[in-house]
């Protein structure tokens, strides 16, 4: 059956419940208005909840960006210093960020949709409660004709089913911010537990130890061949034995300074 | 006849525009029934883009009721299963 007929249906039965507490017409205006001004209310709430989603999606989309940029450059870094094993865990870690940066992109995508459809949903809503607000006050002023009381049940339903939507739209954003937060952390968890490595943090870089050491020991071998050429050329008392510097030493002292 | 955007607002589409909606409905529907997510995505689209196109859009003080609803701009399959799972 027709999904347009079906969600028709759903819809109006919505806005019929919503009506069932008022027993006249006039206390059914005053209802319908103080639900409209209620619902309008959430409605902003959850555009600024969506706000916020959207920041920190933005935030941990930087972070991701800056660390798979991190291990870009590490991974370089290994392999001038010959470790193609290093530079391969820190292309693969980078693969498991572009993933992640993948999915935050099509949240991201999402959380615009579901803040421009709140957005839009505002702004109805506001010209429809003002314009209600004003039909109500005509009304009231004559419901004892019968003509009138058609009038209120026509101008009821109408803003009701467009509350029903509103109500619909801000379940809607609402799960969707909920699906985001628990990604959202999964993503920080996925960063703490060092499954990612922190790039505020550095303590829990493994890849960068293990380049600190090699170029930290290149050093000290450059060092010390500097040393001995030193004394060798000194003539002092002790033989210059093993003149000859270890190779790689320069590139490794090069490397050190840089960090 | 007055269509429905969930989200987005009412539009009036003449009767003449109803046929070419009503089919992309039929197909929403068979999307639905074999579980094609990509199908029923790209038919929800169609369908959004027709009454878009097709209709005018009323007035926000315009308290007319709708006959047809559309789901929500990028819905997913199990969303609009969700939604139409309140019915019972």
């Amino acid at each position: 059956m027709s999904v347009m007929k079906r969600l028709s249906g759903i819809l109006q039965a919505k806005a019929n419940k919503a009506l069932d507490r008022a027993e006249n017409p006039a206390d059914m205006l005053d209802l319908s208005y103080e639900k409209q001004v209620e619902n309008l209310q959430k409605v902003r709430r959850a555009i600024a909840d969506v706000a916020t989603a959207k920041k920190r999606l933005e935030l941990q989309a930087t972070q991701l960006q800056a660390q798979a940029q991190k291990l870009q450059d590490q991974a370089k870094q290994a392999l001038a210093q010959g470790n193609e094993d290093l530079a391969r865990e820190a292309l693969s870690r980078r693969a498991t960020l572009a993933d992640q940066l993948q999915g935050l992109g099509t949240q991201h995508q999402q959380v615009e949709t579901q803040l421009q459809q709140l957005e839009t949903t505002a702004t109805r809503l506001q010209t429809q409660v003002d314009a209600f607000r004003t039909k109500k006050e005509t009304l009231k002023a004559s419901y004892t004709a019968s003509k009138a009381q058609a009038s209120i049940g026509e101008a009821v339903s109408g803003i009701s089913e467009s509350m029903s939507d509103a109500g619909m739209t801000l379940d809607r954003a609402q799960e969707k911010i909920a699906q985001m937060q628990a990604r959202a952390g999964a993503v920080d968890e996925l960063i703490d537990t060092g499954a990612l490595p922190d790039v505020l943090g550095g303590g829990g870089d493994d890849i960068q130890k293990q380049l600190d050491a090699a170029s930290q020991s290149g050093q000290v071998d450059a060092e010390l061949a500097a040393l001995k050429a030193q004394m060798g050329a000194g003539g002092g008392g002790l033989p210059a034995g093993g003149a000859a510097p270890e190779g790689g030493g320069d590139a490794g002292a090069g490397e050190g300074g840089a960090s | 006849m007055i269509v429905r955007i969930l989200g987005e607002g009412r539009y009036e589409v003449p009767e003449g525009d109803l046929p070419a909606i009503e089919q992309l409905d039929a197909t929403l529907v068979d999307a639905m029934e074999r579980g094609d997510e990509a199908a029923f995505s790209g038919t929800l689209a169609d369908l959004i883009g027709q009454v878009r196109h097709t209709g005018t859009l009323l007035p926000a003080d315009d308290l007319r009721t709708s006959e047809l609803a559309v789901p929500h701009e990028g819905s997913t399959l199990a969303e609009v299963r969700a939604l139409l799972a309140e019915e019972g």
